[in-house]
């Protein structure tokens, strides 16, 4: 039968063995414990339809930084709870007094989660390839509960994103998502993910963000014909050459989609 | 000045406006009428007209009243300065101060605070137009607005109060029922029955006060049941939730999937400037696999 919509303690099974993240269990019995969406394909797990980012070990987010102390940067990680980045977790050794001219208040950066305690103090680090600061792009906020849509079945949404937007996007685990490309490429792209966001619930969804990107793409090609015809038929081609890959990833979600019911 | 009705229940056994002892004013709610709030609820029970809003988990200021172990439940219970006849004088008074107090622990036993240890659930419970209940009325939305936000609790709340008019037991209580009538006896209950918060104004015998703990649990009931409704068909009626059912992946194969793709996508930020390392295909490869992996279970299905 699937899944479908619970609310907090509703009975889900008689079995607690079946109790996954997102229930609890009474008297050998398995309740919800969230308002969300009942997935019980081994489990029963409840994913919530909203919630704030609880910060956990190795997650890569995108933070900003709102106080400097002599050893810390303190970052604001839309968590109830903020992040320290210490001063020996960035890459090269800082001077206390240098720390502002690397990063200052207001800054934002792609941090990678070191340690949470049980205290939920969060520690930082920058001390790996691809982490560090953001000095240009832009950044958009979402529910952190739909970071695996925008991602898609095995990355399928993100790489059409990428292909299709010629952005450079990467997904903090927290809802920050940051981009980089042309203007007119992350307006495309920032309205694209607002379309994930809102209508995460319908299938298919990475074949209908495909064609509403196409359908920008055909509106911006009208309103600015200087391009000559044939630079516009070579670029076609080169598209579809490079679709390829991506046009299968969304076969495959198309299939997981209807498999789901 | 005393309005005071000579009779609550008339011949036919109905009371002033009309309804049966243990009839409910009608109740009806919106979710998520706050843009900025994590969660909100406007309810209207008869004429009483309360909005609720959620915030949080966030931290908790000022730090000394952070609870090292579990999140601090901060309930805020007010009245609009127009919520009734005569202006009331803005801002927290003793009555306010009492039933933000009482509301919280209402709240508490089924909030999972351990999860969210030193940090604070803010609901805020507004009144906007009074009519006797209107704690009951606050905690009915107060639960919608925490569900919306996703905050995990083991169980809904419904409150209801039960009054003595004319020496006779009534469900919810009415303006005039609550200034003239002989008690009122606010209770809240979880889904299993558990009585989170009661208090009593006025004077019950022993025998009265189990009935009138049955009359309110028969009432929470009803309200469970609008509650559910509330929250079931907010996007839309049951037959439109079957396809809704699609939402929403993550377990926890697909979780590491989602990590991996993550790493890759931070590596590619730095691909420019630097050449891939070897490590980088590993990932890949495992990616591809449990693509495989995945269609070829679920053609298996079907």
């Amino acid at each position: 039968m699937g899944r479908k919509i619970v609310i907090p303690g509703q009975f889900l099974s008689d079995d607690e063995k079946y109790a996954g993240m997102g229930t609890y269990v009474k008297n050998g019995k398995v309740y919800s414990l969230l308002y969300g969406i009942l997935n019980d394909k081994n489990k029963l797990t409840v994913v919530p339809f909203s919630g704030k980012y609880i910060p956990s070990r190795r997650d890569l987010i995108i933070g900003t930084v709102i106080l400097i102390t002599p050893s810390n940067w303190i970052f604001e990680i839309g968590s109830p709870y903020d992040g320290l980045l210490h001063v020996s977790e960035y890459p090269r050794r800082v001077e206390s007094s240098k720390m502002r001219s690397i990063m200052d208040v207001g800054d934002s950066a792609i941090l990678r989660i070191k340690d949470v305690n049980t205290n939920m103090k969060v520690e930082l680090t920058l001390r790996e390839r691809g982490l560090g600061p953001i000095n240009d792009g832009r950044i958009i906020e979402i529910m952190p509960m739909k970071v695996p849509r925008v991602i898609g079945h095995s990355g399928s949404m993100i790489s059409m994103l990428t292909k299709e937007t010629n952005c450079e996007i990467f997904i903090g685990q927290n809802g920050r998502i940051w981009i980089k490309g042309k203007d007119g490429d992350m307006d495309d792209l920032a309205k694209a993910i607002d379309l994930i966001v809102r209508e995460s619930h319908v299938p298919g969804l990475t074949e209908k963000v495909f064609q509403f990107l196409e359908n920008r793409r055909d509106v911006e090609r009208e309103l600015e014909p200087d391009g000559s015809l044939e630079n516009e038929l070579d670029a076609q081609t080169v598209d579809k050459n490079e679709e390829m890959p991506d046009e299968t990833s969304r076969k495959i979600d198309m299939l997981l989609d209807t498999a789901d019911d | 000045m005393s309005n005071k009705p000579e009779k609550f229940i008339d011949e036919n056994g109905l009371r002033l406006d009309g309804r049966r002892v243990d009839e409910m004013r009608p109740m009806t709610m919106e979710i998520g009428v706050l843009s900025r709030a994590d969660g909100s609820c406007y309810l209207e029970w008869g004429k009483n007209k309360v909005l609720a809003g959620v915030f949080g988990p966030r931290e908790l200021h000022p730090r000394r009243m952070q609870r090292a172990n579990v999140a601090l439940i901060r309930y805020r219970y007010n009245m609009a300065a127009f919520s009734v006849e005569d202006r009331a004088r803005p801002g927290p008074n003793r009555r306010s101060t009492e039933i933000s107090k009482v509301s919280s622990e209402a709240f508490t036993p089924v909030i999972m605070t351990e999860l969210y240890p030193s940090a604070v659930i803010d609901v805020l419970a507004e009144v906007l137009q009074a009519d006797a209940g209107t704690r009951t009325a606050a905690i009915n939305a107060a639960t919608i607005a925490l569900a919306e936000a996703g905050i995990p609790m083991k169980s809904l709340i419904a409150a209801c109060a039960i009054g003595k008019v004319d020496g006779q037991l009534v469900v919810d209580l009415n303006k005039d029922e609550d200034n003239y009538g002989e008690a009122d006896l606010p209770i809240a209950f979880t889904q299993d029955g558990d009585i989170t918060l009661l208090q009593m104004d006025g004077n019950l015998t022993q025998d009265e006060l189990k009935e009138a703990i049955g009359m309110a649990q028969k009432a929470c009931e009803q309200i469970f049941e609008l509650q559910r409704e509330v929250l079931l068909n907010r996007f839309g009626k049951p037959d439109e939730i079957e396809q809704l059912a699609e939402e929403t992946e993550p377990e926890p194969e697909v979780e590491f999937d989602e990590e991996t793709t993550d790493e890759e996508v931070a590596s590619e930020l730095q691909e420019d400037e630097e050449e891939a390392p070897s490590e980088e295909d590993i990932p890949e490869e495992e990616n591809d696999d449990d693509v495989d992996e995945e269609l070829g279970g679920e053609k298996d299905e079907q």
